[in-house]
């Protein structure tokens, strides 16, 4: 089987040559807020292809069935400590690494502006 | 020289001195330290002194040593050898930070890596690469290249790695150390500096299995810091390693000697498989055929776990910040796009695309259930074996700048991503040499198996002398 032939169906309305499109590297670029040049998104789009063709492989594989793993180990479970005060980290060495603080604050952006950003 | 110290033959003061005048004089050759902590260093060899004197201390009291760095040490730079973390000042120390200075280790320095432990060269780093202290011109691997590279090369008597595809074993292998992944959950990960949660595990990079041993008697237990941690007794990882393989059922994997893998590696796999017969283990043969599948499992998984991990870094709290750009959105997304590397943030983007609507669940789901069955295949096979011997990696170390195409660059991981996806420990101890370059071992157990597969590499090292070997520098 030819690996694009393992695609989902979302993909394969494309051609085989090309099935991501610059736009949508763009928008997952903006979910996880990486800004890019053009010139990046378009390298990515190619190196995205041939990463998604990498991992194509597993839609050959029958699931029916299977359980998804989410940890490895089933000695792990949820855990829960005890709900008891403890001291917090001091205030400064908190602060110590602010790339801008005011006060005993650290200083943002402007979270609104005349743009609606 | 552990010994060397409680018998007093060399003071821990010496042993750091002498450890930071050898890096002084080679590691910019080298490049295995991104920080080096003389100041540390000798205070701590002081007080180490101290307790040698009184005749106390433990095996590692002295003993000088390196961590990858990312792990938190407390007022000491931490960066993840990326720009975002550069000049970080940890708030707190990790909790394997804090148990080896409990234990009188001397600090050196933080090691060398990928950025972010994003990598199979150490090409990603964003400061330096690491050369192999083979031959110079040679990547040692990655993620963790420089605490491979720093103990091959004799700049520290041992070093913390963190391995999540293979981070630890492939390093070793193509440095000619020993390198053990122990079970995840085993060593806690507090203070480890997130990449992918589920799949993340600290171990010891070392000259010889005893040391590993040796290292995991100190961090290896339960912490309540860590919600992963395992809540499994303490034991003497020492105790049982002189006593042999005779009757150890050893399982060697054909999906591990074929395709994409040096035929010289395969041939030295199978002669150290037959020196292991000879021992007294029983051989049979184990086919896992969902193997190759493990790849493409972890490059969704991976990824897929840091685009989420590494959201926290928005230039607020700590870390690079673009101040000179004005609005919330475009200033974070400046900030992303300067403090992140070009592989960094190829991962962060893979993933959220995998994890993102209309593909989650072609992409996310669908690794998370072969998973499953790879987990399940391990379970079976442990079942019949008790250990598994493969190569740890598929080639000897190639040369700097010579692998750009990520697909490829990921097949560096083909042996040693199974033993994450699966969570079971690892090992990778020297089993020879193809032009001149070391080759790996892969020993692998089942969940908390770690006595087993490190008797197993005792066994076998001590009728080899691969590992006396060293690099000419």
């Amino acid at each position: 089987m030819a690996w694009h032939d393992t695609l989902p169906a979302a993909m394969t309305e494309l051609s085989h040559d090309q099935f991501l499109t610059t736009d949508e590297v763009r928008r997952v670029a903006t979910l996880c807020r990486i800004g890019l040049t053009d010139n990046e998104v378009e390298r990515l789009r190619g190196e995205m292809e041939s990463l998604i063709a990498e991992v194509s492989i597993l839609q050959a594989i029958d699931t029916t069935g299977v359980e998804p793993t989410g940890h490895a180990v089933e000695e792990v479970s949820t855990v829960m400590r005890d709900d008891t005060p403890v001291p917090s980290l001091p205030l400064e060495d908190i602060l110590l690494n602010a790339p801008r603080r005011e006060g005993d604050y650290f200083r943002v952006q402007a979270v609104m502006d005349d743009s609606g950003g | 020289m552990s010994d060397a110290l409680h018998a007093k033959e060399v003071s821990a003061s010496e042993l750091a001195d002498a450890h930071l005048t050898r890096i002084n004089k080679i590691d910019h050759r080298i490049g295995a330290y991104l920080t080096v902590t003389s100041d540390v260093a000798r205070d701590q060899a002081l007080v180490a002194d101290a307790t040698l004197a009184r005749g106390d201390g433990g095996a590692l009291t002295g003993v000088p040593m390196q961590l990858k760095d990312n792990m938190a040490t407390r007022g000491i730079p931490t960066t993840c050898a990326s720009l975002m973390l550069d000049g970080f000042l940890p708030p707190y120390d990790a909790t394997v930070t804090q148990v080896l200075a409990g234990e009188g280790a001397v600090l050196l320095g933080k090691g060398n890596m990928d950025e972010y432990a994003m990598g199979s060269s150490n090409e990603t780093s964003a400061y330096k690469p690491v050369h192999n202290p083979w031959e110079l011109n040679r990547v040692p691997g990655g993620s963790s290249g420089g605490p491979a590279a720093a103990v091959a090369a004799g700049l520290a008597a041992y070093s913390l790695g963190s391995d999540t595809g293979g981070s630890i074993r492939q390093p070793a292998s193509l440095c000619g150390i020993v390198g053990l992944k122990p079970t995840y959950g085993l060593v806690s990960r507090y203070g480890l500096v997130a990449f992918a949660s589920s799949l993340d595990q600290i171990g010891p990079l070392t000259r010889n299995v005893e040391d590993s041993a040796l290292v995991m008697n100190a961090i290896a237990g339960y912490d309540p810091h860590d919600s992963t941690s395992i809540q499994a007794d303490k034991i003497d990882y020492t105790a049982g390693l002189t006593h042999g393989v005779k009757g150890l059922r050893l399982g060697i994997v054909p999906e591990y000697l074929g395709d994409g893998i040096d035929p010289r590696i395969a041939d030295a796999t199978r002669e150290a498989v037959q020196q292991l017969e000879a021992l007294g283990a029983e051989v049979t043969e184990i086919s896992l055929p969902h193997s190759r599948a493990a790849l493409a499992v972890y490059y969704v998984l991976a990824p897929s776990e840091c685009s989420a991990n590494l959201a926290r870094y928005d230039g607020v709290k700590y870390g690079y910040s673009a101040q000179d750009i004005t609005g919330l959105m475009p200033a974070l997304e400046a900030t992303r796009e300067r403090g992140f590397g070009t592989e960094v943030k190829r991962r962060m983007i893979m993933g959220t695309y995998a994890l993102s609507a209309g593909y989650y669940d072609a992409y996310y789901k669908k690794a998370q259930q072969v998973r499953t069955l790879i987990r399940h295949e391990f379970d079976a096979a442990f079942a019949k074996v008790d250990v598994l011997v493969t190569p740890t990696a598929p080639t000897t170390a190639f040369k700097l700048g010579e692998i750009q195409d990520p697909v490829v660059m990921h097949a560096n991981d083909v042996c040693t991503v199974p033993a994450n996806i699966a969570g079971i420990p690892g090992i990778s101890v020297p089993c020879g040499f193809v032009d001149g370059l070391p080759v790996g071992l892969q020993i692998l157990g089942a969940h908390l198996n770690e006595a087993t597969i490190l008797r197993a590499a005792y066994a076998y090292e001590q009728t080899t002398e691969w590992h006396m070997q060293h690099p000419n520098l």
